[in-house]
């Protein structure tokens, strides 16, 4: 890359001028937390040419809007994770956020950055799937809402052209009496990649059954992936029973890979147990009962006792 | 083809022509000389690069030095008043927190963030403060008795 002139780092000052150069061939930069690591593993080069879109005010606030809440895609999971509005609303995506890295990484990582990075384990995905969002990309052709099961094709890659850029996330307003929760299993309780995760969002019914519900997997397909029979195996029942047949229909959709970290059997096994405890966890919120974020830090490694 | 920028370290400016694909730690420790930010991992999982980025923990092995341009960067040498140890250093020292002392200056740094933001953190917050930070040493439990510390003396 030395010697090669199309070599840049460009901090724009407008969302025009960061799509422009996107569309000259730019690569967006966020806090470069997976883009700079990823390089100097030697798993895909530094472009040659960096637009350092995190400096985008535009994209940096988190707004309420008549349908939900709108995320800058260069909002960080520091903010996220204490955001009034997302603790008390969207937890599940707070959750994901409070257990992201260290501070550090938390600092700079950012939620458009995770979506465009398409991770199977990123820990962001599976919140984002239950609680409704679409990712909203720009390009200097016009914009358009992606649902994320169409935007997320495979690991590392999505379905967004190279000179669109993600610029918000859309969650729309939550049911009254839902709740939302992602547990992930970690071997340690900070720097860690979920072994698996699995985030649920449920609606109760007035007599505590759950009346609507979904969840989502993290790291046991090539995607972050949705339980598609989760609302009609868990509707009708107590959040109990509901917790015990949703672990079988997690476990039966999950189809992992093995590596150095969990075996295939293992992960299989575990995200069941994962998808049960946020679908407990979810129906608690539900019902009111506060359930301090990250929720791991109540039911999983290092627990409180 | 090289960038200029002038980066703003512990209050200093540097002009400077560095290759884009630099990372910060790299030109802290070559081009600055300044040499108590440590490369460990070089990989994001150990902390002994931490320097505040606008005063918040940042690996500078993962951050790529032009990605700095306009905000402002303090490294261990800039937490260090000219006449002494900073209370966290004298402290680190006095409780054991220190045995070979690599990742030391990125405690400290976690540190310091940690006590400008919340002066009287509960022993939870310390831990989750220093959650990017290892040390194959000490066994922590000296390290969070030197934070406790300065944190007790305000």
């Amino acid at each position: 890359m030395g010697d090669d002139e199309r070599v840049s780092f460009v901090i724009p000052s407008s969302l025009e001028e960061a799509l422009e150069a996107l569309a000259a061939g730019a690569r967006p930069i966020g806090g470069g937390t997976d883009l700079v690591v990823g390089a100097r593993q030697g798993k895909t080069p530094l472009p040659t040419s960096l637009v350092a879109v995190d400096r985008l005010h535009e994209l940096a606030s988190i707004e309420s809007t008549d349908g939900g809440i709108r995320i800058g895609a260069v909002v960080t999971h520091a903010r996220l994770m204490v955001d009034p509005t997302v603790v008390a609303s969207y937890t599940a995506l707070a959750d994901s956020a409070a257990l992201i890295g260290s501070p550090s990484t938390r600092n700079v990582g950012t939620i458009g950055g995770n979506v465009m990075n398409a991770s199977p384990a990123m820990d962001t995905g599976a919140p984002l799937m239950v609680l409704n969002a679409v990712a909203q990309l720009q390009s200097v052709h016009g914009s358009r809402t992606v649902e994320l099961s169409d935007l997320w094709i495979g690991p590392g890659q999505t379905s967004a052209a190279t000179d669109e850029l993600c610029v918000f996330v859309d969650l729309p307003v939550r049911p009254n009496n839902s709740g939302s929760a992602y547990v992930r299993l970690e071997y340690r309780r900070a720097m860690e990649i979920a072994v698996v995760g699995a985030a649920a969002s449920v609606t109760l019914a007035e007599d505590g059954t759950i009346s609507d519900g979904s969840v989502a997997l993290s790291a046991v397909a090539p995607t972050i992936i949705e339980v598609v029979d989760a609302n009609a195996v868990m509707a009708g029942l107590e959040p109990e029973s509901a917790a015990e047949a949703i672990a079988v229909a997690a476990s039966n959709v999950a189809a992992p890979i093995a590596d150095l970290r969990a075996s295939e059997t293992y992960r299989t096994h575990t995200v069941g147990v994962m998808a049960a405890r946020a679908v407990k966890a979810a129906a608690s919120r539900a019902s009111g009962e506060a359930i301090g974020v990250p929720v791991n830090r109540t039911v999983g490694v290092g627990a409180a006792k | 083809m090289t960038q200029s920028l002038t980066m703003m370290v512990n209050g200093a400016d540097y002009p400077i022509n560095i290759e884009m694909g630099r990372s910060l730690l790299s030109v802290l420790r070559t081009e600055l000389g300044l040499t108590g930010t440590k490369e460990g991992c070089d990989d994001s999982e150990c902390g002994a690069c931490m320097v505040l980025l606008d005063g918040q923990p940042v690996n500078s092995c993962s951050y790529l030095a032009v990605q700095t341009d306009g905000m402002s960067v303090t490294t261990v040498e800039g937490v260090m008043p000219a006449d002494g140890l900073h209370p966290l250093q004298r402290n680190m020292l006095e409780e054991g927190g220190v045995q070979c002392g690599f990742c030391t200056p990125g405690m400290i740094m976690s540190a310091t963030a940690l006590l400008d933001r919340d002066s009287s953190p509960s022993e939870e917050e310390i831990r989750i403060g220093l959650s990017g930070n290892l040390c194959r040493c000490t066994g922590y439990a000296k390290i969070l008795a030197a934070v406790t510390r300065t944190a007790s003396e305000g």
